[in-house]
């Protein structure tokens, strides 16, 4: 994984609560058996139309969303669904971190281990931020901070292992393979050694 | 003296190989894995690129339901599978198994289900567990004090290779539920009023523990219905204490431990209930004689209320406005006599027998509406061998329901069986989500008897009017 340690952008804003990972990426579309190219079908029934023609009105469609690498997602983002094409469908599609005032379990883990950034906020910052569409946001991950143009620093959490991962590029798997030794004494303690 | 712990953190602590602190989570040693053939196919790619073998082999169970066919002539028959992306997917799985020697229970096997419903079935789902498989209904494991959460594939490939886990410990919320259940409103009634309740964000960070009488009073398969909606709420997972309940359900299952080893693993499953006096994080109180048959309105499960009640307003509310629009619904509206397309029975949330035998019970000697379509799928091909060994597959097909071979079918419709655009479909499944059950399909969540009411009427029913 590469290391982030900051992302800038303008934000594209979808401000529905409770948005599950049906929506972030329907059913039909898991029957691939890689990771890649998922974006096109990223929010497919809200993007497209029944004759598959994007909707104008449908903001990842609008020209200011172009470029656009923060999503300010309404309250409790990516319920539902373990799907981890959900955040493989946001990346490829260039999404880097979603805000939010709540992001459910399985879909920030999931995040997490694809460099897509969950930012959890309190309900004024974002107000601020869904009010403001399309406003210059910076991140920065050492100091687990997201800066509006106003200049203002909002802190957020970000555990503190998870921080370290996205920061040095280290992939849980590698940190896991490293604790063998304990794992075997784990084992060989339960008696299946 | 120790302190009393709960279920979950007795289990938790058992299954620490490294214990989490303030800089690095846990590291949790996994019993059970299972996989199927959506979620997991890009995790064995990341084994072959990394020249990786599972570490215990003999710790992962596959088996394929989500995007197979439940038409007996694809299944058994030797036609194709109709979808098929869905034909390459369960090859594919096929080959991992075989490129990594997993044991896989395959499209023709006897054994064969749904994931969350074989897992108990077989007896591989056992107390004090910890279960994972890349799947949020994982939930479902609970019912027998398994901790059993869902993981991305990412985790999958993890488990794989390491057997392992890197966990933060989740807090812990008893949902205490005393009373009878009235006649007429089962453990989906109980849960989608827990979820009306708590909200569908409310168990976030959350593992809930059900308990009291009520819960206590439910056999394994009502037992599995309410866990398996704890995601819904946002939890991580659901759990209840295993009881002599559990021990009856267990007992004699084949992969359940035998003889001598059945009475050391049931003494050892007697201390894993939660210590009186153990401390949650969060607790509520639900009175289960004052519930009635619920129903979801809108396109989340916790937008839910009583069969017979009317669609709430929420006048500034554009999200909510945005969701009754998709159903066709308006606020202030009465849901009764609504009218109904398609009935949906199945699912890891009610396809077990007991839900089958519920159903059945209400469509004996009646008929299904003119104009409604009715699917009956088996959660598993056992299930299915019980329910046509009592008969009931006689009364769905008298009735003029469609009866077919296991697996998840018209819960997600990746399989091809898929609600037509703007019907109503009242589905004994879990997600009432926008377009889960097919491009604009609108999804009612009911109870198995709920939904076997509305589709002898062929309009929204309250099922104690059947009865
Ligand atoms: S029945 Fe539905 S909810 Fe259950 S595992 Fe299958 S797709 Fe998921």
């Amino acid at each position: 994984m590469e290391p982030i340690r900051t992302l800038r952008s303008r934000t594209v804003v979808l401000p529905a609560s409770d948005v599950d990972t049906d929506q972030i990426i329907p059913a039909r579309f898991l029957t691939t058996t890689t990771r890649e190219g998922l974006g096109k079908h990223l929010f497919a029934d809200w993007r497209y139309g029944p004759d598959g023609a994007p909707r104008a009105e449908f903001v990842l469609n609008q020209a200011h969303a172009s470029g656009c690498s923060i999503l300010i997602a309404g309250h409790n983002f990516g319920c539902g669904s373990s799907r981890e094409h959900a955040p493989w469908a946001l990346t490829d599609f260039g999404i880097h971190a979603v805000v939010s005032t709540q992001i459910a379990d399985i879909f920030r883990n999931n995040a997490l281990k694809n460099g897509l950034l969950p930012v959890i906020v309190e309900p004024a910052a974002h107000r601020w931020l869904i009010e403001h569409p399309g406003a210059e946001v910076s991140i920065d991950l050492d100091s687990s901070t997201l800066t509006l143009p106003t200049g203002e620093a909002i802190r957020f959490p970000l555990e503190p292992f998870a921080r370290y991962c996205l920061m040095n590029g280290v992939d849980e798997l590698g940190f896991l393979l490293a604790r063998e030794a304990q794992i075997s004494a784990y084992e060989a303690r339960r008696g299946q050694a | 003296m120790t302190a009393p712990l709960t279920l979950f953190e007795k289990v938790w602590r058992s299954h620490e190989v490294v214990p989490e602190t303030p800089d690095t989570p846990a590291v949790l040693y996994i019993d059970l894995h299972l996989i199927h053939e959506v979620t997991s196919p890009q995790a064995f790619t990341v084994l072959r690129e990394r020249g990786l073998k599972p570490r215990r082999p003999e710790r992962t169970f596959a088996t394929m339901d989500h995007s197979t066919p439940t038409r007996t002539e694809q299944v058994f028959g030797g036609a194709p599978i109709s979808v098929e992306a869905a034909a390459r997917q369960v090859r594919e799985l096929e080959r991992n198994c075989a490129e990594f020697s997993l044991e896989l229970l395959g499209l023709r096997d006897a054994r064969r289900g749904i994931v969350h419903i074989i897992g108990p079935e077989l007896g591989l789902t056992q107390p004090g567990k910890t279960v994972v498989c890349g799947d949020s209904h994982t939930s479902t494991h609970g019912a027998l004090g398994a901790l059993a959460f869902g993981i991305g594939t990412t985790e999958v490939g993890h488990v794989l290779a390491t057997q392992c886990l890197l966990q933060r410990k989740a807090r812990t919320f008893a949902v205490n539920v005393h009373g009878r259940l009235p006649e007429g409103v089962g453990a989906k009634d109980l849960i989608l009023a827990i979820i009306g309740r708590i909200g569908v964000a409310g168990g976030t960070g959350h593992v809930i523990e059900y308990r009291g009488e009520t819960i206590g009073a439910l056999d394994m398969d009502a037992r599995m219905t309410v866990c398996n909606m704890s995601i819904e709420a946002g939890a991580r997972a659901g759990m209840i204490a295993p009881d002599e309940t559990t021990f009856r359900y267990l007992a004699g299952r084949p992969r359940a431990p035998q003889g001598a080893a059945w009475e050391a693993a049931v003494a050892g499953w007697r201390q894993l209930p939660s210590d009186p006096g153990a401390r949650f994080d969060r607790e509520i109180d639900i009175d289960a004689s004052a519930l009635e048959p619920m129903l979801t309105y809108g396109t989340n499960p916790g937008m839910v209320i009583p069969v017979g009640g009317a669609i709430p307003e929420r006048p500034d509310d554009p999200v909510f406005a945005k969701s009754l629009a998709y159903m066709g619904f308006a606020p202030g509206q009465p849901l009764r006599e609504h009218p109904v397309n398609v009935v949906f029975i199945g699912s890891c949330t009610n396809g077990r027998l007991s839900d089958l035998r519920t159903a059945a019970s209400l469509l004996r000697g009646r008929k299904v509406a003119a104009g409604v379509h009715m699917l009956v799928v088996p959660g598993s091909q056992q299930v299915k061998r019980e329910a046509e060994a009592e008969g009931l597959d006689r009364v769905f097909i008298e009735a003029g329901a469609e009866w077919r071979e296991s697996g998840c079918s018209m819960c997600l419709g990746m399989n091809g069986d898929l609600v037509p655009k703007g019907h109503y479909a009242v589905s004994t499944s879990n997600r009432n989500f926008e377009g889960r059950q097919g491009i604009g399909a609108r999804t009612l969540l009911a109870s198995p008897l709920t939904a076997a009411a509305c589709a002898v009427r062929g309009r929204i029913t309250d099922p104690r009017e059947l009865l």
